[in-house]
């Protein structure tokens, strides 16, 4: 028999132990998934917790109840990769063979990177929302915060999902309007890149919203510190801005078993070609979803038309084919924008978000870049689609892993 | 900047890199009221490597290239470093997904 092994049962994971499972054959592969994690968390969800939109229970589920029969799931830390000998060492010591192995293994917050943020104030007036326990957290300070200097910030990138932090601004402008209390907040968005748009298109058909919204912008900001006493953040330069609630998205880095392994780059990410998925750590190594260092969005989107390419890839690296050269940096996003609607962007390594409809040219029913009703209700179907197709490694039927230009308003060269 | 010859973006950032001369550096620098010294040029040097090795930049990366630290990147090119030495570099601006 033939070994299998993938690291982490998240979105990714998940993914790849369903499709691989229904791939290949009972007799000739074993298939084990290892994560300690007893939850499966629905990640997307966590932007609407803070403002009750989502209850905890809409978010979690067990982890085991989406691992196909037949997978076997070992629930333990990870120590780290031993390439050479083609070994993932445990937490307890058990060795685990592989004969292919994928990492998965995702990216979380690190706080701890930029100097003050993890201080006295840290989850009193300082919060992030991109753990289930800080988006908790959070809800429960909005529910009584009497108002004042709310600042959404972005300490560097890249980061999980890089709209959630704007539509967190956005959704806040609704929360305190709805609570009768938007004059008594300030709402200032705070990014490392040169503003809260960086694309063309979509500076040009956007930009509306922040002024609209009464969002105040400071862009070019890389944080150096976090000064808690006096409620500031500073950035290198100089430039300071105070705050009465922070809710930062800080750092986000790869698992550190990356780091242990000896492998990874200076944020832990894995080396990984960006087409084929197959990383450059050694070729019967492949990774998937937030825990490489291609050039795509890390998010579950991404994550789900990569599992489609690496699937097919997996196979043919068996047969000893070469790899199709086919993930394209596909990224299909739902973006709130608070008021019931919200705006779906489709794009990948070369396509910037253009206008139009999805997924069928002239009919939709989805519109892209632009802000409708039926896009907000996408975004709550989606989590119907997630627990029950994308997690499952079903296809989404008329979406294909490869961006369609079909119903894109694309500017001819 | 038609002098130079080349095609830039709206925003005056190089097409490609490939078409990057030290002059055109020299120009963009000055028109950024920066003086460029071998300081300055191992950093563009730095950063138009990763863009050929299609490797996203940031400045913890740049911070922790050995080239500069995080401080003097500062002081090389204030403001917005990265935004503007990629600009020198001729290398596309630092872009999100929006």
């Amino acid at each position: 028999m033939k070994e299998l092994l993938i690291l982490g049962a998240g979105t990714s994971g998940t993914m790849m132990a369903n499709h691989l499972k229904r791939e290949l054959s009972d007799d000739e592969w074993n298939i084990s998934i290892v994560d300690q994690e007893e939850i499966h968390y629905y990640q997307p969800g966590f932007l609407f917790l803070p403002f009750d939109t989502y209850k905890p229970k809409h978010v979690k589920k067990s982890i085991d109840k989406f691992i196909p029969t037949g997978v076997k799931l070992i629930r333990e830390k990870i120590e780290r990769i031993d390439k050479e000998n083609d070994t993932v060492i445990l937490k307890n010591d058990t060795k685990l063979k592989y004969d292919i192995l994928i990492i998965a293994t995702g990216t979380d917050i690190a706080p701890q990177e930029i100097e003050g943020m993890l201080c006295d104030n840290w989850q009193k007036n300082i919060f992030d929302f991109y753990t289930f326990d800080g988006a908790k957290k959070l809800r429960n300070k909005l529910r009584e915060w009497e108002g004042g200097k709310l600042v959404v910030h972005i300490a560097e990138m890249p980061i999980k999902c890089p709209v959630a932090p704007l539509e967190f601004a956005f959704l806040a402008d609704s929360y305190f309007l709805d609570k009768k209390m938007r004059d008594k907040v300030e709402i200032t968005y705070v990014t490392p890149m040169s503003g809260a748009f960086t694309k063309p298109v979509a500076t040009k058909e956007l930009s509306y919203l922040l002024d609209q919204k009464n969002i105040n912008i400071v862009a070019d900001f890389n944080i150096e510190r976090v000064d808690s006493e006096n409620n500031k953040i500073i950035d290198y330069g100089g430039e300071e801005v105070e705050y009465d609630l922070l809710v930062t998205v800080p750092t986000n880095m790869g698992d550190e078993m990356i780091e242990r392994s000896g492998f990874g780059d200076e944020l832990n990410y894995v080396p990984t070609n960006k087409t084929t998925l197959q990383t450059k750590v050694k070729e019967n190594i492949f990774a998937i979803g937030d825990a490489t260092n291609i050039p795509a969005s890390k998010a579950g989107s991404v994550a789900h038309f990569e599992s489609e390419v690496l699937t097919e890839n997996i196979l043919r690296f068996i047969k000893g084919e070469d790899l199709k050269e086919e993930f394209d940096g596909h990224a299909n996003c739902f973006i709130e924008t608070g008021h019931g609607k919200a705006l779906l962007i489709d794009f990948n390594y070369t396509q910037e978000p253009v206008k139009g409809t999805f997924p069928f040219s002239h009919i939709g029913p989805l519109s892209l870049l632009k802000e409708t009703h039926m896009n907000h209700m996408g975004k709550l179907a989606f989590r119907w689609v997630y627990w029950n197709m994308l997690i499952k490694g079903r296809h989404i039927p008329f979406i294909s892993n490869a961006m369609s230009e079909d119903g894109k308003e694309i500017e001819k060269k | 900047m038609s002098e130079l010859n080349v095609e830039l973006d709206q925003e005056g950032y190089l097409k490609n890199l490939n078409e990057w001369t030290k002059d055109i550096g020299e120009t963009i620098a000055s028109q950024e009221s920066i003086e460029m010294t071998d300081h300055h040029w191992k950093v563009v040097d730095y950063l138009q490597e990763q863009e050929r090795n299609e490797v996203a930049l940031s400045i913890r990366k740049v911070g922790k290239s050995g080239v500069v630290t995080i401080k003097e990147f500062y002081s090389l090119f204030p403001k917005g470093p990265l935004k503007t030495s990629s600009k020198i570099a001729g290398i596309p601006k630092p872009k999100s997904c929006i």
